[in-house]
């Protein structure tokens, strides 16, 4: 059955293929190849939606990507239910479900239209006037209000479940827009053989041959000649055709983003299709081809359901075969309407009048027009149109005033003139210059390797506009690739010409009136509006658009910035260009976060890095935590155990037994060569030259200014190589830090430097019983205290693997690191650990290895420092090289600032309640009895419950911390102040006996 | 996304391939810890933020790791060439007003 407004014969679509779809839970039927806008039309249904601010009744007015008006939500399921589709856009497949959007309780009685009838209180500045007081009113009253009442369609309750791909793609050409200009373009430069992309953002090619009936090229209908010529394209192996697809951003050096909307118009998807497709094409040449967009006629209620644009009536009609109407007016400015109305009176529909606004136009339209019968009205005006939720009459007045009459229409079709769509050429950060002849904006001053063809050029008909795009093809590859093609242009044999028309406000809408003729349909932003901006003082273009919201919807105004900038230029009293154009900016159609993450979310956001025992862990049910990009094992509960039974048991174990633990994530980097001792006395404070071969030191590392920027323990494995350790998180700073010095200042030094973080497996062996853990599983090392004494290395075998054992001890136990292969790094663990399951050893976490390294007053870079910490604040002055005369951040550390008193100084902190842990961040005062703000003279960096201590122990970085030993201080909490003593830095075993024990 | 010449593989890749190092030519004192307060004070913490061309170090860090120089206009963003490290100050910039 064919809905009431399809008009067999007409149209491209094959009327015999239905597609059944629901709008507002109203089943229609419409046929393949539709838009939904096309399909409602089709049934008759003109009102789509509500508008944003004043809820007015609104309906479709264009066929493309402009509109304004027709914003529906798409649900699909739950979890698909994509607000704010334009249904110009999104095209028909069988079951679609559409809802209009901001209304209620529904389309038709909408409780917000009250708005319409108080809008006085809603007019330009409105928001910024009324909700000014009382400030915290914001957040808990107004924002939640305006948001409820201006709701712009509902989010999906469920994550996006669909998957969204990308492609970098390069070429000589980059075309964007597939009408008769981007599709001559495309074949001038694919005839040279050249790389081309041709891009579309509608399903078919063809531009405005969708609605030209006229248009004649090779002697051929210019729809089918668009049609053959796409096809003769895709056969080319140069080019690649991508239609559905939107250049929505042109940025740096012919960097054009482009989204392909792969699934969205097909009834099932399927999982296997990626929702939308993002290119990123870097293009040696890009012509912009991307047409002209129709204005609308600026008068009272011209935003009615079934008052549309001139050229959107003209597709629904010639490509669609839908009328819009049975009874329809034309109010025009310009040619272009004229095309319609016949088109439409040719099938069979009538035109009531057209009104022009001009006084004697001529030419063959108007000759046409009026031998078909169609009354013409020369210079007069509609001034209102009637009707509520559907347009019914139009109220036509001599243009200067006078008398009225009104004529009933069931739809209106307008044409103020075409807008050269100079957005991407804007982006492109060329200059647009405006043509006061012609009354528009167009490409002037190129900043980038672009040419614009065709009607965003202003070039006027179909014949010059294929005749300038098929030659700036061409040069486009020979500039790109010196190429030449040896085509024939395509010869245009009859096409439309448009031009001119009117800019602002039609008469009745003019200064001093206040009717509700719309500029900007989707903000609700009246001609009124932005006379009362001027009003109130503003007068750069770029203050009326915010204070109005002209041009700031979603739809970014590419129907209403030229109107909105006119009426300011007339109001201003000076010319538009002086006015000046708001800046186009990126996206030129709204663009889905999907497109723009792709497969970057959910586990592939960012890169996980697991260590070699990771399996291992997991399998002994260790609870990892993230550590930079790395899954580190936090701690290893038994059965029953919370995290802090956990932890106490194995703090406790390796203390009296040992204990395993994972530090394969340090940063790891060795540095050779002959200079290597040369360049390590540069990059550390220590001193190197003299570190025994087979000796190990603990190095820290500043930046030029003096403050602590890593540290770590370097292993001399022989005169020319040595193994440097650095911080987990701080391996890649580090190394480019080495880079930078060894590349820019020291490159005299004969070093290399390799990161070897993924090539060895390091597993911590710490406890009084590590040794004998170890020893039975290595070859070729003399494990005794004389022979491998605390901060030694050796290479040698374990497990028959090689190995770097280090002994060095963050646990202030003895202590080793064993070094394998990563590969390794699973078997090795695994047989240390059948070793320590002899003597009841654990593995251990990072919770516990904190635990153990603050019992010792060992600290951690970036938590007991934060990069204004110096070694002398931190303790450890016995670091740095008092005889060296050069290393990076030897001057910074004699800086006035760096050596005065009173700077902060790490410190241990007892709370007098042992069994209090203080919070980590919180800040110390001296007298907490002092008004509020508090002096703050440090706060807590470390703070842990010790089951070795029996008690809780802290480190702080307090000012003159070491001057403070044994005085009490205070951390105020929001639920009372504790009491702290200053400590050592020191909990366990002071003297270090246990480093041998 | 800008693409930048990599002086050392000499090819112009794209600029995620890159960090950017901070202001070039700025050498260390040979004889650093000598420096006064106020010397020192330049060399590390005054710099240039000129509208207009700039001398700045790059890394192609995501490809042959090596520092190199660029001259770059923070006006247009663009960069009006990259030469090795150690290499001079270029005296006259190519496309530079004769
Ligand atoms: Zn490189």
């Amino acid at each position: 059955m064919n809905a009431m407004f399809r008009i067999s014969g007409a149209g491209r679509l094959s009327q015999a293929k239905t597609a059944s779809f629901s709008f507002d839970d109203k089943s229609y039927t419409g046929i393949e190849g539709d838009t939904l806008a096309s399909a409602l039309l089709a049934n008759g249904v003109h009102l789509v939606g509500r508008s944003f601010k004043y809820h007015r009744p609104r309906g479709v007015l264009s066929a493309g990507a402009e509109e304004p008006n027709a914003l529906v939500q798409i649900v699909r399921d739950d979890a698909r239910k994509t607000p704010n589709v334009r249904a110009t856009v999104q095209e028909l497949y069988d079951g679609l479900t559409a809802h209009s959007q901001n209304r209620w309780p529904s389309l038709s009685f909408d409780v917000g239209a009250v708005n319409d009838i108080a809008s006085p209180l809603f007019s330009a500045g409105f928001y910024y006037k009324t909700f000014m007081w009382p400030k915290s009113a914001w957040k808990s009253l107004y924002e939640p209000k305006i948001r409820a009442a201006a709701g712009l369609g509902v989010s999906p309750g469920k994550p996006d479940p669909d998957h969204y791909a990308a492609r970098y793609a390069h070429c000589e050409v980059l075309v964007l827009g597939g009408g008769a200009a981007g599709i001559a373009a495309a074949l001038a430069a694919a005839e040279a053989g050249v790389r081309v992309i041709l891009a579309d953002e509608q399903a078919e090619f063809g531009g405005s041959l969708r609605f030209e009936s006229g248009a004649r090229i090779d002697g051929q209908d210019g729809y089918a000649w668009a049609q053959a010529a796409i096809a003769k394209l895709k056969a080319m192996d140069n080019v690649r055709v991508l239609s559905r697809t939107t250049a929505f951003g042109y940025y740096a050096q012919n960097f054009v983003g482009l989204v392909e909307r792969v699934s969205d118009h097909l009834k099932n998807p399927g999982r296997e299709l990626a929702r939308e497709r993002l290119w990123q094409v870097r293009a040696g040449r890009v012509v912009i081809a991307t047409g002209a967009i129709e204005r609308h006629m600026v008068f009272a209620n011209n935003d009615r359901p079934g008052v549309m644009l001139a050229s959107a009536a003209r597709t629904y009609l010639n490509h669609y075969g839908v009328a819009v109407g049975r009874n329809v007016g034309v109010y025009t400015a310009n040619d272009s309407a004229y095309a319609a109305a016949i088109d439409l009176k040719k099938a069979g529909v009538n035109i009531a009048a057209i009104v022009d606004l001009r006084d004697n136009p001529a030419g063959p339209a108007i000759d046409e027009a009026r031998a078909l019968g169609i009354e013409i009205n020369f210079g007069r005006a509609v001034v209102s149109a009637g009707g509520k939720l559907r347009v019914s009459s139009m109220t036509v007045q001599p243009k200067n005033g006078g008398g009225g009459r009104t004529i009933p229409v069931d739809a209106i079709l307008m044409s103020a003139g075409w807008t050269p769509s100079v957005h991407l050429f804007s982006q492109s950060r060329g200059k647009v210059a405006f043509n006061d002849e012609t009354k528009r904006f167009v490409p002037g001053t190129y900043a980038q390797d672009c040419v614009s063809v065709g009607a965003c050029n202003g070039t006027d008909g179909l014949d010059a506009a294929v005749d300038e795009a098929y030659a700036a093809g061409a040069k486009a590859a020979k500039e790109a690739s010196g190429k030449a093609g040896k085509g024939a242009k395509p010869k245009v044999d009859a096409g439309e010409s448009w031009s001119r028309g009117m800019l602002g406000a039609a008469p009745g809408a003019g200064p001093g009136t206040t009717v509700k003729a719309f500029v900007d349909f989707q903000n609700d932003v009246t001609a009124k509006d932005i006379r009362q901006a001027v009003h109130e003082g503003m007068h750069s273009i770029e203050h009326v658009k915010r204070f109005t919201t002209n041009g700031m919807a979603t739809d970014q105004g590419k129907t209403s910035n030229m109107h909105g900038l006119a009426i300011a230029a007339e109001e201003l009293g000076k010319p538009i260009p002086q006015v000046g154009l708001t800046t186009f900016r990126a996206p030129y159609t709204p663009v889905t976060f999907g497109s723009i993450v792709g497969h970057a979310r959910g586990a592939l956001f960012d890169p996980t890095r697991r260590t070699a025992t990771h399996g291992w862990a997991a399998s002994q049910g260790a609870v990892f935590e993230d550590v930079g990009h790395w899954k580190r094992a936090w701690y290893f509960p038994k059965a029953g155990e919370d995290m802090h039974a956990a932890v106490n048991r194995e703090c406790v174990t390796v203390r009296k037994v040992a204990g395993l633990f994972d530090a394969s994530t340090l940063g790891k980097i060795e540095v050779v060569g002959p200079d290597a001792a040369k360049f390590m006395e540069l990059l550390y404070t220590n001193p190197w030259e003299k570190l025994e071969t087979g000796r190990c030191r603990y190095g820290i590392m500043l930046r030029e200014d003096g403050f602590i920027y890593d540290d770590g323990v370097v292993g001399r494995l022989a005169p020319d190589r040595f193994h440097v350790t650095t911080t987990t998180g701080g391996a890649p700073r580090v190394m480019n830090h080495m880079e930078d010095y060894l590349q820019t200042e020291f490159p005299h030094l004969n070093v290399w430097l390799t990161s070897i973080t993924e090539q060895w497996a390091v597993i911590a062996v710490q406890g009084p019983k590590s040794r004998e853990i170890i020893a039975p599983l290595v070859e070729g090392i003399d494990m005794s205290d004389e022979a491998m004494p605390h901060m030694s290395v050796r290479e040698g075998k374990i497990c028959g693997v090689p190995t770097r054992l280090f002994r060095m001890s963050f646990t202030g136990e003895r202590g080793f690191e064993v070094n394998v292969p990563a590969d390794y790094g699973e078997a090795v663990w695994e047989a240390l650990w059948a070793e320590g399951q002899k003597h009841g050893a654990t593995a251990y976490g990072t919770e516990t290895m904190h635990v153990l390294r603050a019992e010792k007053g060992y600290i951690i870079v970036g938590q007991d420092t934060d990069g204004t910490v110096t070694p002398n604040d931190a303790g450890l002055d016995w670091a740095v090289g008092k005889k060296k005369t050069d290393f990076v951040g030897i001057r910074g550390l004699t800086r006035p600032d760096l050596v005065a008193k009173g700077r902060k100084q790490l410190v241990g902190l007892k709370t007098k309640d042992p069994k209090v842990v203080l919070e980590e961040g919180a800040q110390i005062v001296a007298d907490p009895k002092q008004p509020i703000p508090m002096k703050m003279i440090g706060h807590v960096t470390s703070s842990y419950w010790s089951e070795n201590c029996g008690r809780s122990i802290a480190l702080a970085l307090v000012a003159g911390g070491r001057d403070r030993m044994g005085q009490t201080l205070y951390v105020p909490m929001p639920n009372g102040t504790i009491e702290v003593e200053v400590t050592g830095m020191v909990f366990v075993d002071e003297k270090g006996e246990r480093l041998n024990g | 996304m800008l693409l930048i010449r990599c002086p050392y593989c000499e090819e112009e890749r794209p600029e995620l391939e890159f960090r950017n190092a901070g202001e070039a030519h700025i050498a260390r004192p040979t004889n650093i810890a000598a420096e006064t307060d106020d010397d020192f004070e330049k060399f590390f913490f005054i710099r240039a933020n000129p509208k207009g061309v700039i001398y700045e170090r790059w890394r192609h860090i995501h490809g042959c790791a090596r520092f190199f120089n660029a001259v770059r206009d923070t006006v247009t963003d663009k960069f009006v060439m990259t030469y090795k490290a150690g290499e001079p100050k270029p005296a006259k910039l190519p496309g530079a007003a004769k």
